[in-house]
């Protein structure tokens, strides 16, 4: 049970990491493991389904609206939280549609396309989501026996909810939806000719995704207390796309990784001031240019280096039709 | 009529101009193992998409169990009883052979909600473990299925045919591309199969030492018709077989 | 009536500088299966090449011919040789990861330009004479007219160059089916790499006509790149004058819609027909099936 002490090891980590921190650093520990969960959701899409989508930055989007609106309205946070997560699965099943029709580039085209829009409807419809300025002062959630009040305070609040989270999200693909998701992204054919409904599966691929980003969004609301429409630009959803990759798709544990670097890094490049997108970038470039399987791919070719006979990853192939 | 498993009936397709298949009628009764031949160009495939629902015939119809199947999409087929083997190598390289075999049968137990919070198998382990058995894939029950040589895959793929116990399974080119120890190791158990199960199979196959001792019945076609019917002796000594194989 | 002819020319105008940058992701689409997501950047950069070389004090004019040149180096020679090349040659080049690479790429130059240029937007001296014609009433603009021209003046050339040449005849074959060039003796390594070159040309091209109307700026690629991919999509993957129609289409709607519908939602328009393009005629309007299915 070597795993499961890796595992209470990390918990462990993960409760005393914030301890001693400034409030800054804490609140950039909010947002990794808020990005880790719309990460893991499009890696549910895209690194177990193989279904590419560009869009989860609006989902994470759609998310904090609603929960903004709601909670500035009066509503309690998990009543918000809980919409969000609905609305972000419906909304997803419409955007899986376009999957049954169109895969690779093309699905890349329109998903990207949908997060423009829902860019400028926020932008645009100032009645609902406060246009350019955007919302702010989302009280932060009060449980009764316990107030949220600090940085602190919504981190052991965000740990919470992401072990949760992370406890389902193994279960789903565990299961016999995970495994049917994993049929889909390696051959969709046979999957169907062994009884498994593909288009509901690629529906729900999305959905699950964007419900991730959904609570995601509902977190980010309180957390920075403040959204505004370029929050959720196409830059962020490439972010979180990058996250899945850099960690490498398909890895459970990946996103918390790709989101680790991600957020991260840019922390660590603080020093190099306005240069760090720069140097951040070609790394980038550097690693996928050697190890496109990201980082635990770097892993996994040490491992095969030990043990060969491995097969090349099937949803990097799914990357030939893009 | 009620042991008919698969009905054929005046099936035509054409593609433009060209006839693919005329007229062609046959049942298959259950337990019947049949063989379909013919030289490249007869009808064969056209003819065996017509019966997965993929093509649907410009006349005729096909019935399996007495439901029709025209544009019935493969999922719904499989439900119908309906299992299939694939001409290239159709598994899921990065899954385990376990979890190969549990997803033929996964979609056949439960719901879509018991599926999702019941047991992560499905309680398909045990009937799975004896299909890996049967097939005698115990020792590479947890590698992945990519890892697998090319004829052990094959078997593999007949297995996760057979987990949801199907009552017509299609064989398309079982023995394409496997080398001699394997094939006779492979008609071995589809032969076993289907005498323990009373399965019926249909099986399309070029190589036509593996069909005459695989098939209890065989169609051959040729231009779209049948042009004999029998048993694989009557077949092997039938003339206008043989000149159609041989130039016709 | 004029007013109405003022939008549809401009539109057009502005369509055929969309159509070039389209042109020119379509081309290294088809040759090399990259899909640039740094093409708008490509069209951004430049512009800031002919700055930095009229600060050094060269004419106008020369400065244009080095940027082009320098653009051609670093946004065609390079992104293929050092990039492009040593992924494909790994096996991962048709994959997601030379997506997020060319994402990367977008964010390098952008920063780059960001950092070492400028954050503002930057004066740019306009190709082109700011006059205008009266012809019964519309006012038609010199500039508007000469950027039609030139823009297609140089689609004509490059069909011209493609149908009727060698190389470019090599270089259609490459694209279509790189097997079989190969075994008729083409070196189709040369003829991608001529692609990437074409391509890097033909933006630099689009940014010297296209920076006058909205002055030089790091972000000016967003857009840009985003016009250029609609613009390919919906126009028709597998030909120039897919590119070219998807341009001058969307050119023209983007007047219009601005003109006459509404301001606030002009951006939409194309992402909709984009969407609508997609789902409902993937070939796009001017493609055939047999294309290259992606």
């Amino acid at each position: 049970m070597k795993r499961n002490l890796f595992l209470l090891a990390g918990l462990i980590a993960l409760f005393l990491l914030p301890i001693g921190q400034g409030n800054y650093f804490i609140l950039i520990l909010c947002s990794w493991l808020m990005f880790t969960i719309a990460a893991m959701g499009l890696n549910l899409t895209l690194g177990y389904a193989g279904q590419i989508s560009l869009a989860q930055a609006s989902f994470i989007g759609i998310g904090a609206y609603v929960t903004a609106i709601m909670t500035l309205a009066g509503i309690h946070w998990i009543l918000a939280a809980l919409a969000s997560v609905i609305v972000c699965f419906v909304i997803g099943i419409l955007i899986g549609f376009p999957a049954l029709r169109v895969k690779g580039h093309f699905l890349a085209f329109v998903t990207l396309a949908f997060n423009q829009l829902v860019v400028l409807v926020a932008r645009n419809e100032d009645w609902l989501t406060g246009g350019s300025y955007g919302k702010f002062n989302m009280p932060r959630p009060d449980f009764g026996f316990y107030h949220i009040r600090t940085n602190l305070d919504m981190y052991y609040m965000i740990v919470v909810i992401f072990v949760i989270f992370a406890v389902l999200m193994y279960g789903l693909i565990r299961s016999p939806w995970g495994r049917a998701f994993k049929a889909l992204r390696e051959n969709p054919i046979r999957a169907e000719s062994l009884g498994v409904d593909t288009r509901r599966i690629t529906l729900l691929a999305f959905a699950v995704g964007s419900a991730s980003a959904g609570l995601a969004g509902a977190i980010m609301s309180p957390l920075v207390q403040f959204i505004e429409p370029n929050s959720f630009a196409l830059l962020h959803s490439l972010k979180i796309l990058l996250m899945v990759i850099v960690g490498g798709a398909g890895y459970f544990f990946g996103p918390m990784l790709g989101a680790a670097v991600v957020i991260l890094l840019p922390e660590f490049l603080r020093f190099t001031e306005g240069y760090y997108l720069i140097i951040y970038s070609a790394m980038v470039i550097i690693l996928m240019v050697f190890s496109p399987a990201g980082l635990m791919g770097i892993g996994e070719k040490i491992l095969t280096k030990i043990r060969p006979n491995q097969q090349v990853r099937k949803d990097m192939e799914k990357g030939a039709q893009l | 009529m009620s042991d008919t498993v698969l009905s054929v009936r005046n099936i035509s397709k054409s593609f433009g101009n060209i006839h693919a298949v005329r007229d062609v009628s046959f049942d298959v009764r259950k337990g019947e193992v049949l063989g379909l031949i013919g030289p490249n160009g007869s009808g064969k495939s056209t003819l065996f998409n017509c019966v997965l629902g993929q093509l649907t015939p410009n006349q005729g119809e096909v019935m399996v169990n007495g439901r029709p199947v025209s544009g019935m999409r493969s999922n719904d087929l499989n439900k119908l009883g309906v299992g299939r083997t694939f001409q290239q190598l159709s598994v899921f390289p990065q899954m385990t052979v376990l979890d190969n075999i549990i997803l033929a049968g996964q979609e056949h137990h439960g719901t879509m909600l018991t599926r999702l919070f019941g047991k992560p198998d499905a309680g398909l382990t045990p009937e799975a473990d004896q299909m890996i058995e049967f097939f005698k894939l115990e020792h590479l029950r947890d590698e992945m299925a990519g890892s697998l040589s090319y004829g052990q895959q094959k078997l593999l793929d007949a297995a996760m045919a057979f987990m949801a116990g199907p009552s017509l399974v299609l064989l398309d080119e079982p023995a394409g591309g496997v080398n001699l120890t394997m094939l006779g190791h492979l008609k071995e158990r589809l032969k076993t199969y289907n005498e323990s199960h009373n399965t019926t199979f249909v099986v399309i196959e070029h190589n036509m030492e593996f069909v005459m001792s695989l098939c209890s019945r065989i169609i051959v076609l040729a231009e779209g018709a049948i042009i004999a019917e029998g048993s694989p002796d009557e077949i092997r000594s039938n003339q206008q077989v043989i000149d159609a194989y041989l130039g016709g | 009536m004029e007013q109405f002819l003022q939008v549809l020319l401009s539109g057009l105008a502005t369509g055929s500088i969309y159509a070039l940058a389209a042109i020119g992701f379509t081309l290294v689409w088809q040759a090399a299966q990259t899909v640039n997501f740094a093409q708008g950047e490509f069209v951004m950069v430049p512009a800031f090449f002919v700055l930095v070389a009229m600060n050094m004090g060269m004419p106008f004019w020369l400065a244009m011919i080095i940027a082009m040149l320098v653009s051609v180096f670093l946004l065609g020679y390079l992104f293929k040789r050092a990039i492009v090349e040593p992924m494909q040659r790994q096996g991962h080049g048709n994959s997601l990861s030379l997506i997020i690479v060319t994402m990367a790429l977008a964010i390098l130059l952008k920063e780059s330009v960001k950092e070492f240029y400028g954050a503002e937007a930057q004066p740019y001296p306009a190709l082109m004479s700011s006059e205008t014609w009266n012809i019964g009433g519309a006012i038609i603009s010199v500039t508007d007219v000469l950027h039609l021209v030139i823009s297609l003046g140089v689609v004509l050339l490059l069909t011209l160059f493609l149908d009727r040449t060698r190389t470019g005849r090599a270089m259609q074959a490459t694209a279509q089916n790189p097997g079989v060039a190969e075994i008729l003796g083409v070196d189709t390594n040369r003829m991608i790499l001529y692609t990437f070159l074409i391509n890097a040309a033909l933006a630099s091209l689009a940014s010297f006509l296209i920076t006058p109307v909205y002055l030089a700026k790091f972000s000016n690629g967003e857009y840009l790149g985003l016009i250029a991919f609609i613009a390919a999509i919906v126009g028709g993957f597998n030909q120039i004058r897919g590119a070219l129609a998807g341009g001058l289409l969307i050119g023209v709607l983007d007047n219009m819609v601005a003109t006459y519908l509404t301001a606030e939602y002009r951006a939409a328009i194309p992402l909709l027909l984009l969407i609508v393009v997609i789902l409902f005629k993937p070939e796009g309007l001017l493609g055939t099936s047999e294309g290259r299915s992606v």
